[in-house]
C-alpha cells in the first residue's frame, strides 16, 4: 500500500494571533456588484475572514454587509483603508474595534494615491502604536524584507506583502522579494494585493506564503462566485505543491524514459 | 455649530451624542456603528451620558464593503 506523508500540524490551517482559520484565503469585500454575489462569492470561496471598510452612515445605503459575511459563516476583518497617516489609521482602528468587537485590524496607511503603495514609516508608528493597544494587528506592506522584518518586530501577527499595486491583476511582480521574505519573518506571510487570477494565488503558495487576501480579482472577475472557487483551488493546490518538494528548474532535458534497452531499428 | 458626518446638523449644545445617531435613524440598530467626537471614539456606553458641546465634529461611522 502506498505510503502517505503524515499532514503536518499547519496544514491543518492559518494560525494568525489567536485566530484559527482552516481557510487559507481572506477575501475582500470590495468591489462585488451586489450583497448577494458577495455572500454567495464567500460560501464558494470557503473563506472564513471578510474584510470590510469603515464609512459614513448613510441612511439610503441599502442592506448591510455585516450581515451577509456572517450569514456566510465568516468573520469580520475592519481595515483601515483610506488612512495616509499613522494617526488616522489608529484612530480608525479604535473605532473598527468599537464598531465590530474585534481586535483583528487589516492595517493600511497609504503614500500615494496613484499606486496606493504603502507608506512605510508610518505603516511601522501605527502597527506599533496598535499592538501596543491590544489589537491583532495585520500590516498590507509592500514587499520589502526589511520593513517586514520590523513589522515582526514590533509585534504584528501577520504580514501582508502586495504582490503588485492594489486591483492591478499584475500578479506577483517580484517574487524574488516574497521568497526573502519568508527567510526573515516567521509570523504568518500573506499576500496581499495584486492577484489577478488563480494561477498567481498558487505562485503565492509555492513562494512560502501561508495565505492570500484577494478582493478584486474575484469581485470584479466577470462570474465572482468562479473566481472564488478557482482562487480556493489555487491556494490548496499551491500550499500541496510548496511541501510536496519541487522538482529542480534545469537548462537541458531530464529523459523520464531509460535509453538501456533501446532497440536497434536501423539508422538511416 | 456642530458638524455631523461633515455637514452641519440640527445638534445642539448640550444634547446627548445618542441625539446623532437619533438623527441617522441608527439608533435603533447600533451593531456595527462607532462615534468619534474630534476624532476620538467615543464608547456606545457613553451614548446617552455625553454632552455635545459647540464646535465639535461628530463622525457616526459603520461598515461597508471595501478591502
Amino acid at each position: 500500500m502506498a505510503q502517505v506523508q503524515p499532514r503536518t500540524a499547519s496544514d491543518s490551517g492559518l494560525q494568525i494571533g489567536p485566530l484559527k482559520l482552516r481557510s487559507r484565503l481572506i477575501l475582500g469585500s470590495g468591489g462585488f456588484p451586489s450583497l448577494s454575489l458577495l455572500g454567495e462569492a464567500i460560501k464558494a470561496s470557503g473563506s472564513e475572514l471578510v474584510t470590510v471598510a469603515l464609512r459614513r452612515v448613510d441612511p439610503s445605503m441599502p442592506g448591510s454587509v455585516l450581515e451577509v459575511i456572517e450569514a456566510a459563516g465568516a468573520a469580520v476583518l475592519p481595515n483601515t483603508a483610506g488612512c495616509r497617516t499613522a494617526r488616522e489609521a489608529v484612530r480608525t482602528a479604535r473605532l473598527a474595534r468599537e464598531a465590530f468587537g474585534t481586535d483583528l485590524i487589516k492595517l493600511e496607511v497609504i503614500g500615494d494615491e496613484e499606486t496606493l503603495l504603502p507608506d512605510g514609516p508610518e505603516l511601522l508608528a501605527a502597527a506599533e502604536q496598535l499592538v501596543e493597544e491590544g489589537f491583532t494587528v495585520l500590516p498590507y506592506t509592500t514587499d520589502d524584507p526589511v520593513l517586514g522584518r520590523h513589522l515582526e518586530a514590533v509585534g504584528c501577527a501577520a504580514v501582508m506583502p502586495l504582490g503588485a499595486p492594489i486591483g492591478s491583476g499584475l500578479g506577483i511582480r517580484n517574487p524574488h522579494n516574497i521568497l526573502l521574505l519568508r527567510e526573515v519573518v516567521s509570523v504568518p506571510l500573506i499576500l496581499d494585493a495584486g492577484i489577478g487570477t488563480a494561477s498567481d494565488a498558487a505562485l503565492a503558495l509555492e513562494l512560502g506564503c501561508d495565505g492570500v487576501l484577494c478582493a478584486s480579482a474575484i469581485a470584479r472577475a466577470e462570474n465572482p462566485v468562479r473566481m472564488a472557487r478557482a482562487i480556493a483551488l489555487a491556494i490548496e493546490a499551491g500550499w500541496e505543491a510548496r511541501h510536496a518538494g519541487r522538482i529542480p528548474m534545469r537548462t537541458y532535458a531530464t529523459a523520464s524514459t531509460t535509453f538501456a534497452g533501446l532497440a536497434d531499428l536501423g539508422n538511416p | 455649530m456642530i458638524l455631523l458626518n461633515g455637514r452641519e446638523s440640527e445638534l445642539r449644545p448640550g444634547e446627548p451624542l445618542v441625539r446623532a445617531l437619533e438623527l441617522l435613524g441608527v439608533e435603533r440598530r447600533p451593531r456595527g456603528v462607532a462615534v468619534a467626537v474630534d476624532g476620538e471614539v467615543v464608547p456606545r456606553e457613553r451614548w446617552g451620558e455625553y454632552k455635545l458641546r459647540d464646535g465639535q465634529r461628530v463622525e457616526v461611522l459603520t461598515a461597508i464593503q471595501g478591502g
